[in-house]
């Protein structure tokens, strides 16, 4: 294998759980929900898929535990910040606090278990193509579908209209519920398919990336994924452009670890979550773009008149 | 849905005062079905997490030593969170404050005499506000989201500790051990009294608390901070600065969170290492809203949290189970006070089904 | 429809206390009543966003229970919200989809098209919302409506945003819509347009029926005698000469740019108020008026300080805080949330403009509860402010009351220069009538008075001299004797009044049609 391609190859690994969160976390603060929770869901997906594809042999039981145990930890988020009205920042540090607590808990039996690792596919004739054969074509099912769930979820909110009610929400759940669109319901299934898409999110750390348990084993993902929905400005399309960005540092640290640059590893190991500050502060500079993209009821509560 | 909530006209004096019991009420419940679900006996679950740790003059003073640092950095948050800021990096404003305060003992080595500790305190201080005030300057010169700079600024500050104890703040003379030196006598927070745990911190932060309520409450620079929460074009119109004010909560939380995080390093542990909290500045986040944002309330609320990381130790060894449990009571109860706190506002209608009149 | 015995109460207050209603096809019945006498509660329950806890409904002679707006649109009810419903981010079309059941969706382009041609209300459905103006943003509103081929239409308050001038082009539409059979139920407490347009009106007055009339029959005092209960004192206003009169404030090209896209810029604003003079400011909301308030209050300062003189001060670039420690005083157009807090009780409301170190309410920089104390009884008690037990929490006055205490609260700093900003809104009559009154004795006593205000009933009861604001520009001060009504609609509608008379394409046509006829009668 060649270096490039070895590069290119974990660099698509890191992007793929940062993709598939802040996928999700997009479509939740679309609907107006800032969900602080992403971490918290994600190590939760991490532990139900590690702890059922090791009891049952099968990565894919373990991915659908994974996609299961995100959207169920979003629950009590959904119902105190929906149904509540609890303030959505508090809420979410909750919901992380919460989900990095009982993943500990579960995961504690299978710390040194080996884990089961999801087998890539590769596509007859085009896997071994030259050059792209093996990045484009011998992929597992997580990374396809990451793509395909991105195209989904920019079809679904601006071409259907389902996503033009969820997008109304989102800009004023007041307007919203004068027409007779259930904000709460839209905003429930908004918070569940980012609860799941960030727990298929920590399905893929625990099976593929690094396939065995460990604590805390997120480490910080689910903010990055955060942060990545500002970096899009709230549109699907760039959160591609940005996961694989901040995948490839998160990748070329490691490898200038590995290749024993000079430099203390801490160093180097600081640098993506430095790197996610820059670029924040880069996005955040130009206020106009935020605030023109930004969902204008994000993180407000909303209670409806009797 | 058959209930619906409805705004109240004033704030509830009831809730207000119960909504934190009721929330440690709750938690319990929970805490019981766990328990049970772990095929523990729930009253002997409870017994062992709750009330063990208060049966012993060692665990107690244990108590009181981990409420310290949470009461202190709550009160900083507290701050924060009533001006509607969002510090959530007290974690590494903690180690910042460690650091700091620890280049004394470490780097001047010989220098003796009751001036150290009060150098390593303002230090530590100094250390913890400075670091803190790096989300306030992002925030206010490039409207950065504070949330999220402060919290991944703990990954960077953690792992600058890690470098510093591994490289060159390591012990020379410790057996390659990751660990700084021990501090000398004169660098140690002062004991309450011989041979006990408790140092001084615990009087400092009561101290603290109770000029923090009176400055809450009572000054007008106290009062900017509600104002400035409760809505910024209010604010505004009243002529106080939000900007100013994101310095100042920051600068004051991170300056507490250090205090905490110096006197941590130079009192239970008494040296630096790798992991020197475990999770306090998250833990404090609960503290502040468990103590409904205020300083005296906060007080009360350290000493439950603490009992909580008491009780995770005691659960491992004698129920044999995972310490994480702490983490799951101390995120349950965060999310059972909010819920509480929401019937502070609000009230339950019934809405009844149309009823037609003939 | 027939509405019959509708109750709806919202905790102890019954909002809707046995409401009888019935509405004719063809008909423009209004529903008029003052702030807070339950006509939005009312339309809500027709329109399914409240359901009623008594009564019933019932539509073309079958007895319904709307569940939902949804449901409503269904049954043919359509409404035009005084809040738009709209969605900023999202383009007309947009708009008007999310309004049309899924199956009405085709073509949608070209039916708005349509609709807006037949009715007059030219539109264009790619434009994104944040981009219109108030008059345009209503267009969407009705052009939507419309599109779900209602047989009612129902309108909240829906002149409130517009020149008179629009105004007139609507009840066009309305009379339109009237004629092909269906209903309009118009709400309104403007008694000349319900006069001008409506067969029938049905008075509303805290939450209860009081009367079902011919608007045409009455006359505007006894509409307004059902509307109000009991007669509310004129204002009482002696005129006076302010030819040299000194300056107080003299504002001279005033820039500022919006601080968010959809605000509208300041453009070379000057004018000069006299010491004791009330000038009042008209104009169409979102015309500049919250950026004016924010210049001269301070809450925004400008970088010139010499384009805002008060007393001989250049004070452009100062803050608030300073100018209130010279004598100018404040009072927004939001009570909540900006000119008070609903979460604080009123003695910490105080606070918010009395926070000087010479305010007498601290003393090194603590605060003085017993000063505090005093004054909230003082300010209420000349305000006449109606509360439940002393020092209640903002949020438990209703807005009237809420208002009486935030004007009192500057009123009480003896200023010598006031800003307020549409002092009246969304007040009931009594407490309008109590502030106007206030705000005159103050400006005889010497105070200068601004008024930013949309409601030219007031501006003609207090002001000594009226300009208006349109799309950021100011227009020149006219004595308010010296002009009408319908100047002051033409200036707010962007018109100049000095220039040549603007003449409309129908009027150009017509008098080409006239030429010719003469042309050929010869």
């Amino acid at each position: 294998m060649e270096i490039y391609e070895a590069i290119i190859l974990t660099i698509i690994t890191a992007a793929t759980p940062l993709l598939l969160a802040a996928c999700g976390e997009l479509v939740a603060e679309r609907a107006g929900i800032l969900n602080l929770g992403v971490e918290g869901m994600m190590i939760m997906g991490a532990v139900g898929a590690f702890a059922v594809a090791f009891s049952t042999g099968s990565p894919y039981l373990g991915i659908a535990a994974g996609i299961g145990a995100g959207a169920l930890a979003s629950l009590p988020f959904a119902f105190l910040t929906i149904s509540m009205v609890t303030n959505q920042v508090a809420t979410g540090l909750a919901l992380t606090i919460l989900g990095l607590g009982l993943s500990g808990m579960i995961g504690d039996a299978y710390i040194g278990q080996p884990g089961v690792k999801l087998q890539p596919i590769n596509i007859q004739g085009l896997s071994d193509l030259p050059y792209v054969g093996r990045i484009l074509f011998s992929q597992d099912v997580i990374v396809y579908a990451s793509i395909v769930l991105l195209v989904l979820v920019w079809i679904f909110l601006f071409k259907t209209r389902a996503g033009l009610s969820l997008r109304a929400v989102g800009d004023s759940h007041s307007s919203a519920h004068a027409l007779g669109v259930s904000v709460r319901k839209v905003r429930y299934m908004a918070v569940i398919f980012g609860g799941a898409c960030a727990g298929l999110a920590g399905a893929y750390l625990s099976l593929v990336y690094t396939p065995q348990w460990t604590e805390g084993m997120t480490a910080g993902r689910g903010w990055i994924a955060v942060v990545l929905v500002v970096f899009a400005t709230w549109m699907p399309g760039r959160l591609l452009a940005g996961a694989y960005l901040f995948g490839a540092v998160l990748i070329l640290q490691l490898h200038a670890q590995a290749a024993g640059v000079n430099i203390p590893s801490q160093f180097l190991s600081s640098l993506p979550y430095l790197a996610t500050i820059i670029v924040l502060v880069l996005i955040s500079r130009n206020r106009t773009l935020v605030k023109k993209n930004s969902p204008a009821c994000l993180g407000k509560p909303f209670v409806p008149d009797v | 849905m058959p209930f619906k909530l409805q705004r109240r006209e004033e704030h509830s004096a009831w809730m207000t005062l119960f909504s934190p019991l009721i929330a440690v009420a709750l938690m319990l419940a929970t805490g019981a079905a766990l328990f049970a679900s772990l095929g523990i006996d729930p009253v002997r679950g409870l017994t062992v997490y709750f009330l063990e740790p208060l049966q012993s003059a060692w665990s107690l003073q244990e108590l009181v030593v981990k409420a310290t640092p949470l009461i202190l950095i709550g009160i900083g948050l507290s701050i924060c969170y009533r001006a509607n800021i969002w510090n959530i990096g007290a974690e590494g404003q903690f180690v910042a404050g460690a650091l700091a305060g620890s280049y004394i003992p470490i780097m001047m080595v010989g220098w003796e005499g009751p001036l150290v500790f009060p150098a390593m305190i303002a230090a530590g201080m100094a250390g913890g506000a400075l670091f803190a005030l790096i989300p306030a300057a992002l925030k206010v010169r490039f409207g950065a989201n504070e949330i999220l700079t402060s919290l991944l600024l703990v990954y960077v500050a953690q792992f600058f500790l890690d470098w510093l104890v591994r490289g060159p703040w390591r012990d020379p003379e410790g057996f390659n051990f990751p660990e700084s030196r021990l501090f000398d006598s004169d660098a140690i927070t002062p004991l309450i009294f011989e041979g006990g745990r408790m140092h001084i911190g615990f009087p400092v932060a009561v101290i603290i608390a109770l000029l923090a309520a009176f400055y809450l409450t009572r000054t007008i620079h106290g009062f900017q901070i509600q104002v400035i929460g409760e809505s910024p074009r209010a604010a505004r119109f009243a002529g106080f600065s939000q900007n100013k004010m994101i310095f100042f909560a920051f600068a004051v939380s991170g300056a507490l969170a250090g205090l905490a995080g110096i006197m941590e390093v130079a009192g239970p542990i008494g040296q630096l290492r790798p992991t020197i909290s475990p999770g306090y500045g998250f833990t404090a986040i609960i503290v502040a809203f468990l103590g409904r944002l205020n300083p005296i309330g906060i007080v009360i609320a350290g000493f439950v949290l603490a009992l909580s990381y008491l009780g995770g130790e005691a659960a491992q060894v004698t129920l044999g189970i995972s310490d994480k449990i702490a983490r799951v009571f101390q995120g349950l109860l965060l999310f059972y006070v909010l819920a509480c706190d929401t019937f502070i506002v609000y009230t339950f209608r019934r809405v009844g089904a149309v009823r037609e009149a003939s | 429809m027939q509405a019959r015995g509708i109750v709806k109460r919202f905790g102890s207050l019954t909002a809707n206390d046995y409401i009888d209603l019935s509405l004719f096809p063809g008909e423009i019945h209004a529903l008029l009543g003052e702030n807070g006498a339950g006509k939005s509660t009312f339309v809500k329950m027709l329109y399914g966003s409240l359901r009623p806890d008594e009564g019933m409904l019932s539509w073309k002679g079958a007895e319904v229970s709307i569940k939902n707006p949804a449901m409503a649109r269904q049954l043919g009810i359509g409404m035009v919200f005084q809040h738009f419903s709209l969605f900023e981010a999202l383009t007309v079309e947009e708009n008007i989809l999310l309004a049309l059941p899924p199956l009405q969706a085709k073509n949608l382009r070209q039916r708005i098209k349509t609709v807006s041609a037949d009715y007059g209300l030219p539109l264009d459905p790619t434009a994104t919302i944040a981009d219109l103006s108030v008059g345009e943003r209503q267009r969407v509103e009705i052009v939507r409506c419309l599109l779900q081929e209602p047989d009612l239409i129902i309108m909240d308050e829906p002149t409130s945003v517009l020149t008179p001038q629009e105004a007139d082009e609507l009840f066009l539409v309305l009379e339109k819509l009237a004629s092909e059979h269906k209903s309009i139920l118009y709400i309104s407490h403007r008694l000349d347009e319900v006069k001008r347009l409506c067969q029938r009106a049905t008075i509303l007055r805290h939450g209860k029926l009081i009367s079902e009339c011919d608007p045409r029959q009455e006359n505007a005092k006894t509409l307004a005698a059902m509307m109000v209960g009991s007669e509310v004192a004129d204002v009482r206003r002696v005129p006076q000469d302010l030819h040299g009169v000194k300056k107080c404030l003299v504002v001279r090209a005033l820039n500022l740019e919006p601080e968010l896209n959809t605000g509208t810029a300041l453009v070379d604003v000057s004018f000069d108020v006299a010491r004791g003079e009330i000038l009042c400011i008209a104009g169409i909301a979102g015309n500049g008026q919250a950026e004016l308030f924010g210049a001269l209050s301070g809450e925004t300062p400008v970088s010139d300080v010499g384009s805002i003189v008060f007393e001989g001060w250049p004070c452009g670039a100062d803050g608030i805080s300073e100018r209130r420690r010279r004598g100018a005083a404040f009072v927004p157009e939001e009570r909540n949330g900006h000119g008070a807090l609903a979460g604080l009780k009123l003695s910490k409301n105080i606070l918010l403009s009395w926070n000087n170190p010479n305010d007498g309410t601290t003393k090194k920089g603590v605060i003085d509860r017993m000063a505090l104390a005093r004054l909230e009884g003082a300010i209420t008690e000349a305000f006449d402010v109606r509360m439940a037990h002393p020092d209640v929490e903002a949020g438990a006055l209703s807005g009237g009351n809420l208002q009486k205490f935030v004007m009192g609260r500057e009123v009480k700093r003896k200023p010598k220069l006031l800003v307020v900003s549409q002092p009246t809104w969304g007040v009931d009559a009594g407490a309008a009538s109590l502030i106007r009154q206030k705000l005159v004795d103050l400006s005889r006593s010497g105070t200068t008075i601004i008024v930013i205000s949309q409601d030219l009933d007031e501006i003609f009861e207090i002001a000594d001299q009226v300009a208006v604001i349109s799309e950021g520009h100011m227009s020149d001060v006219y004595p308010i004797d010296e002009v009408t009504r319908e100047q002051v609609g033409l200036l707010m509608g962007g018109m100049d009044l000095n220039g040549p008379p603007e003449v409309t394409a129908a009027e150009m046509a017509q008098s080409l049609m006239r030429d010719r006829e003469t042309e050929d009668a010869v």
